[in-house]
């Protein structure tokens, strides 16, 4: 039980640090938060439930006002912004990884591709559906138009999900007991 | 301190969280409802009447934190003046731009601990059992406690890679950095179980 709950309280915070962060360049020196993927590797180390949780924690922090997400923002008023698609879909994405990056390890095949496929099902894939249907809903456009503007971020998001891979991959190497949880 | 409760105080930081948060609630239905320019300029005027109301500083400190809305606020405006509903595109990021600063006022005149005070309460009324509110409490205290930490140790890591790198450091962080939260969790599970007598 403590391990659980110091688990998901450490990764919330860890989350939390990658935002905060700035410095972390990927690929062609385009500076990106880290933060989706913090949320990824919730859910593709601590697994569906208790990725979720981890990031349910971070973002309850947010609405009590912590500066918590990319770049120093919080407070309630980030629920009423136009990204609030992004934040409702965030444990949802942390969610669906864990699920699938278990699913599919079991199924077999290379460990490196499934996390990294199930990275992209939840951290991409899930996180603009809500995404946009949230940009369309705080600023009253239709949903292509809104799939076209949020479009511009989807490469950044396809690397990190390569990333979270190939994190997952070293982490599960260095600590392998993290799985029996 | 890792907060966004402004140290001016107004005369809102003495209202009740509680109240305060149902109004924002009942705010954020009201506004939805109206689809008129005038009325939904005039609330956006009347939000920042309540900013003005905690002094000049204050409410240029509330402005500030609207910042990150402002590429949004120009995309729309452009985006319906070109389609020419640019009255529907007024009323859109009136909205939005008094939603967000409500919720923020709310946030910048209510301290921490209450804002906690009030979850809880919350939480009690739905009869979650104390094990489970507990259990909350401690882990928002050891986020609040460990982002600092996490952040000190992302800067050394990053430190400590200059010093051996000419590049800058990259995503290869990440990896030690989430090590380094995974073996914390380890380690303060092991304090807790140690001196809490179970959570």
């Amino acid at each position: 039980m403590e391990r659980s709950l110091t688990l998901i309280a450490l990764f919330a915070a860890l989350i939390a640090a990658l935002g905060l962060i700035p410095k972390f360049d990927l690929a062609g020196g385009v500076p990106i938060t880290a933060q989706s993927l913090g949320v990824m590797l919730a859910g593709t180390l601590l697994g569906a439930r208790r990725g979720a949780l981890a990031v349910l924690l971070f973002l309850f922090l947010v609405a009590l006002g912590l500066p918590l997400l990319a770049g120093g923002r919080g407070g309630l008023g980030v629920f009423a912004g136009p990204t609030v698609g992004f934040l409702v879909g965030f444990p949802v994405a942390a969610f669906v990884t864990g699920w699938a990056t278990r699913a599919w390890a079991r199924a077999g095949g290379a460990r490196v591709l499934t996390t990294t496929l199930a990275a992209l099902l939840g951290g991409v894939v899930v996180l603009y559906a809500f995404g946009i249907v949230g940009f369309a809903m705080v600023t009253d456009r239709s949903f292509a138009a809104s799939a076209a503007i949020m479009g511009v971020f989807v490469p950044g998001d396809v690397i990190k999900a390569v990333l979270a891979g190939f994190i997952t991959q070293a982490v599960l190497r260095a600590r392998p007991d993290l799985v029996r949880g | 301190m890792l907060s966004l409760t402004s140290e001016r105080r107004t005369i809102w930081h003495g209202v009740p969280a509680g109240p305060k948060l149902l109004a924002l609630l009942a705010a954020t239905v009201v506004f939805f409802w109206i689809e008129a320019v005038l009325p939904m300029l005039a609330c956006a005027a009347g939000v920042a009447a309540l900013y003005l109301a905690g002094g000049f500083a204050f409410a240029r400190q509330g402005a500030r934190m609207l910042a990150p809305i402002l590429p949004f606020v120009a995309v729309i405006l452009a985006w319906h003046w070109w389609t020419g509903a640019l009255a529907q595109g007024v009323v859109i990021v009136a909205r939005m731009a008094a939603l967000v600063a409500l919720a923020n006022l709310v946030t910048m005149t209510t301290r921490l601990q209450d804002m906690l005070d009030r979850v809880d309460g919350a939480l009690a009324l739905l009869r979650l059992p104390a094990r489970g509110r507990r259990r909350l409490a401690v882990a928002v205290a050891l986020v609040i406690r460990f982002t600092p930490v996490l952040m000190e140790k992302g800067r050394a890591l990053a430190l400590a890679w200059r010093a051996r790198s000419a590049r800058r450091p990259g995503w290869r962080l990440v990896l030690p950095f989430a090590l380094t939260a995974l073996d914390d969790a380890d380690r303060v599970a092991d304090a807790l179980r140690a001196r809490s007598g179970g959570l």
